[in-house]
């Protein structure tokens, strides 16, 4: 019964746990618990998978938690779906550990949590009330907070964990509220209960919004992300990729669940709702991170513009399952799953690579490395790989889910409402805007980190990764690459668990001739990621094999104008900053009152001027700080109470309860 | 259930509102300590008759220990401990009288108009009962709240335990263990706040909780 499998896999991850509190500062425990971690996330990854492709949806009920409603568990295509995703990446992300945890300063701050943390993630996935749901989300924040703090000494690690359990207490809040709302009177937490109840229209618009805030902040839908920069790269690299690859997926697994299947059928405007949530975070999250110069955190923006994409999609699936469209609501929910699962595995393999950088070098400034493709061959392969992915470029997996998601935002045209018609090819606009600058950021990030030459002496010096950190990220390299040669496969995985939720799936893709995927004709439109990437494969073999035979061999002399470096300083070479230029100045001017300021050394001063570039985040000064104030104000007000007598404290509940009771005689 | 009976039942919850009116207006710690001895023998009367009107027995044993301890033991201890704190002959300033019987009889009223108001369909003793017990709750926060002296603010709490055991003992099939508790609560409560009143006493040689508010430079 894979039920039981994975529920025991998730009591061994908490036992795991226990244990990690018991042994971790010996010298031997990083290895054995990374290990011991991903053979259970493995175990549980076949589980999953089996039951996603031949599985019925079963139930478990534990006579834990609340008396009269206990723990229900609940496997059916999409947790499986999500499970898949969730233990792939936690099963890469500890094999990574085993090499990247013997660098680890404090491994009593990150062992225990981290088991901890997956088990969350898991049981979130397979709850089946409200109350292990809240529960196991509550779990699952409160353990990646820990490791956010991991290094909790640093100001920034502080500043970083402070807002992310203020933005996951609010999430968290919005849920409960959302679940309060979808109870009901009577109270009716299991979600067999909430599936046959039927809300008014109003109750159903409110639970939309409190889910879209409660998942929203979690999986960084703009403007609540403020929390994802500052947390992702604070953590160690292995769970900044859990977070970033795998959490937000599992956020967005929480909003599937509550919107799709829980809420019954949608309003039309719903739609619109998400979908303008969801191109904007593409927008402004590819903008904010080509501005950024840190890695993790173009990494963490990145996540950003990606889960908007994924956003898009089900936004468009909640339009077409509102007018009945039920095909396209199904490519257009399949392309959502597609790009959440290629992102976790792009996500992950890219802040593997960060991490390795980090640990060789000590460095996340971009504006620091630099050359490493000579020093870190593999790494570079494998990241570069990464970028091919998450800039979409064919035959890599992310291509195949944002063209799918293109070809559902064609579509539109059919859908009834003007304001549809009007908003969806804005935001695929939108859309395509911000896929064509994550590929001018993502060709930022790798020529500038590991093109040219090092900019720092420690960067000159740097090693190759381990052996476990190199094999989990050419593992996932090469599920990249299968997954956009064979999408037809992932497509007709993901099919029962479209079937489920929408009730009709794409056509099977496996019966197309030649490995293309047909999405809804083959009139309309066709791709072959097997045929592109045979024809990618020959021309470059065949153009390096001329340039080989052609060129090489020729001795030439070096002219005088020396490729554009007339200096031999690194310093002179294409920076971070300088790359993103151009597009600050169309882009940034605006969304981020970006300003250019040349600072002049004071005269008699030899030291070189310099060009500073001052940004503002707009979502947060106008957004959050008053926020923070009104708090602030309101808290500072408060504070007396906490200072009265005791005489005044009596007199405080005496007026409390005489007015309470005056309520009750003037209002029954 | 009419005629004597629920007169006589009326009779006794009424006086027990009434005590505590008496106790509001008190002034010097003795006569406090007797009006509060006054109260628990009228509360032990209206429970001893609720027993004898439900016709059960263990309400007996709740008007016992009503009568033993809070009608004798805790205030002949509490006599003692004022001796002993030399606190016997201070006079208590409890703010305008007139203004406070204003507010107490306010509050009979409101708890009168709630619980007529929420115990619609009730029996009738038991809305008497429980509407009384209310004021009688109300009037011991109001004692507590006006009082500065903790010994006053300990008999306030103990009379609003009586309203408690009054409201108990009213309804029907309320089981024994209800009272006990309520007994004991009153027995810890008093035996903490007197351990703590020696200890207020020791360190600042008065049981003015003003002091306490001196200590933490709060001076209101």
């Amino acid at each position: 019964m894979p039920i039981g499998i994975l529920l025991w896999c998730m009591f061994a991850l908490l036992a795991l746990a226990l244990a990690a509190i018991c042994i971790a500062t010996r010298r031997y425990a990083t290895p054995i618990l990374y290990a011991a971690s991903a053979l259970i996330c493995g175990v549980a990854l076949f589980t999953a998978s089996v039951n996603l492709i031949a599985g019925s949806p079963a139930t478990l009920a534990f006579p834990l938690g609340l008396p009269w409603i206990g723990a229900h568990f609940r496997l059916d295509a999409l947790s499986s779906f999500f499970l898949v995703i969730v233990n792939l990446g936690a099963m890469a992300a500890s094999l990574y550990g085993i090499g990247y945890g013997q660098h680890e300063s404090a491994p009593a701050r990150v062992l225990p949590f981290f088991p901890a943390f997956l088990a969350g993630m898991n049981l979130v996935l397979m709850a089946d009330d409200a109350f292990t749901f809240l529960l196991s989300w509550e779990f699952m924040s409160l353990a990646s907070w820990a490791l956010v703090m991991a290094h909790h000494r640093a100001p920034e690690t502080m500043r970083a964990g402070y807002v992310y359990i203020l933005m996951a207490s609010a999430g968290t809040f919005a849920l409960l509220l959302a679940f309060g709302l979808l109870a009901g009177p009577d109270g009716s937490y299991g979600f067999a209960a909430i599936r046959a109840s039927h809300p008014t229209p109003l109750l159903a618009a409110l639970v939309l919004l409190l889910a879209l805030v409660g998942a929203g902040s979690k999986a960084g839908l703009v403007p609540l992300h403020v929390w994802l920069p500052l947390a992702h790269p604070a953590a160690p690299s292995h769970v900044s990729a859990l977070m970033s690859g795998v959490m937000t997926k599992v956020a967005i697994y929480a909003f599937i669940r509550i919107v799709f299947d829980l809420l019954g059928p949608p309003q039309w405007w719903w739609g619109i709702v998400v979908l303008m949530l969801g191109g904007a975070s593409a927008l402004m999250g590819v903008l904010y991170a080509l501005f950024q110069t840190d890695l993790k955190r173009v990494l963490a923006y990145s996540t950003i513009e990606n889960i908007g994409f994924i956003f898009v999609g089900l936004g468009l699936a909640l339009a077409f399952r509102a007018d009945g469209f039920e095909a396209a609501a199904a490519l257009a929910l399949t392309a959502a799953l597609f790009h959440a699962f290629n992102h976790s595995l792009l996500k992950s393999l890219l802040f593997f690579g960060s991490g390795a950088v980090l640990t060789a070098t000590g460095q996340r400034d971009m504006d620091a490395l630099g050359g490493l493709i000579h020093r870190m061959p593999i790494t570079a392969f494998a990241v570069l790989a990464g970028c091919f992915g998450i800039s979409a470029l064919p035959p890599f997996n992310a291509f195949a889910s944002e063209w799918l998601t293109f070809q559902a935002i064609l579509l539109s045209p059919e859908l009834p409402q003007w304001g549809l018609k009007l908003v969806v090819p804005a935001v695929g606009a939108l859309l395509a805007l911000s896929v064509a600058l994550a590929a001018a950021c993502f060709v930022r990030l790798f020529g500038i980190t590991f093109l040219g030459r090092a900019r720092t002496a420690a960067v000159a010096s740097a090693h190759e990764a381990d052996k476990f950190s190199l094999s989990a990220m050419l593992a996932l390299a090469t599920f990249c690459l299968l997954a956009g040669i064979f999408p037809g496969f992932v497509i007709d995985a993901i099919g029962p668990v479209i079937q489920d939720v929408i009730g009709a799936h794409m056509p099977t893709q496996a019966s197309v001739p030649w490995l293309s995927i047909v999405p809804i004709a083959q009139s309309r439109s066709s791709y072959n990621g097997l045929l592109v990437f045979v024809f990618i494969a020959m021309s470059a073999a065949m153009t390096a094999t001329a340039i080989h035979i052609l060129a090489s061999r020729k001795t030439r002399r070096s002219p005088i104008w020396d490729g554009g470096f007339p200096d031999a300083s690194p310093v002179l070479q294409y920076s971070a900053n300088s790359f993103a230029q151009p597009i600050r100045r169309v882009f940034g001017a605006i969304l981020f009152r970006a300003r250019e300021e040349i600072a002049m050394p004071p005269p008699g001063d030899m030291s070189p001027a310099r060009l500073q570039i001052h940004l503002q985040d707009i979502i947060w000064d106008v957004l959050y700080v008053p926020i923070a104030s009104a708090v602030g104000f309101v808290a500072d007000r408060l504070n007396i109470f906490q200072f009265l007598t005791i005489r005044r404290y009596l007199s405080l509940v005496f007026v409390a309860l005489v007015t309470l009771l005056l309520v009750l005689a003037i209002w029954r | 259930m009419h005629g004597i009976d629920f007169d006589i039942a009326h009779l006794l919850a009424g006086s027990l509102v009434l005590v505590s009116f008496m106790m509001l207006y008190q002034d010097r710690l003795y006569a406090l300590l007797n009006i509060y001895a006054l109260h628990a023998v009228v509360l032990s009367l209206s429970v001893g008759w609720q027993a004898h009107i439900q016709d059960a027995p263990h309400l007996f044993i709740t008007a016992s220990i009503a009568l033993l301890f809070k009608a004798i033991f805790i205030p002949i201890v509490l006599h003692r401990m004022i001796v002993k704190l030399g606190i016997h002959r201070e006079i208590e300033a409890v703010g305008s009288i007139g203004l406070t019987m204003l507010v107490g009889i306010g509050l009979v009223g409101l708890s009168l108009a709630v619980m007529l108001k929420v115990t619609a369909g009730a029996d009738l003793v038991a809305r008497e009962d429980i509407a009384f017990a209310l004021s009688v709750v109300l009037l011991g926060l109001l004692i507590m709240v006006t009082r500065r002296n903790a010994v006053s603010q300990v008999v306030g709490f103990m009379s609003l335990e009586n309203g408690l055991v009054l409201a108990a003992t009213g309804a029907k099939g309320m089981p024994l263990v209800v009272e006990i508790s309520v007994a004991f609560s009153v027995l810890i409560a008093f035996i903490v706040i007197g351990i703590f009143l020696f200890r207020i006493r020791e360190r600042f040689d008065t049981v003015d909780v003003r002091a306490l508010d001196r200590f933490r430079g709060e001076q209101r």
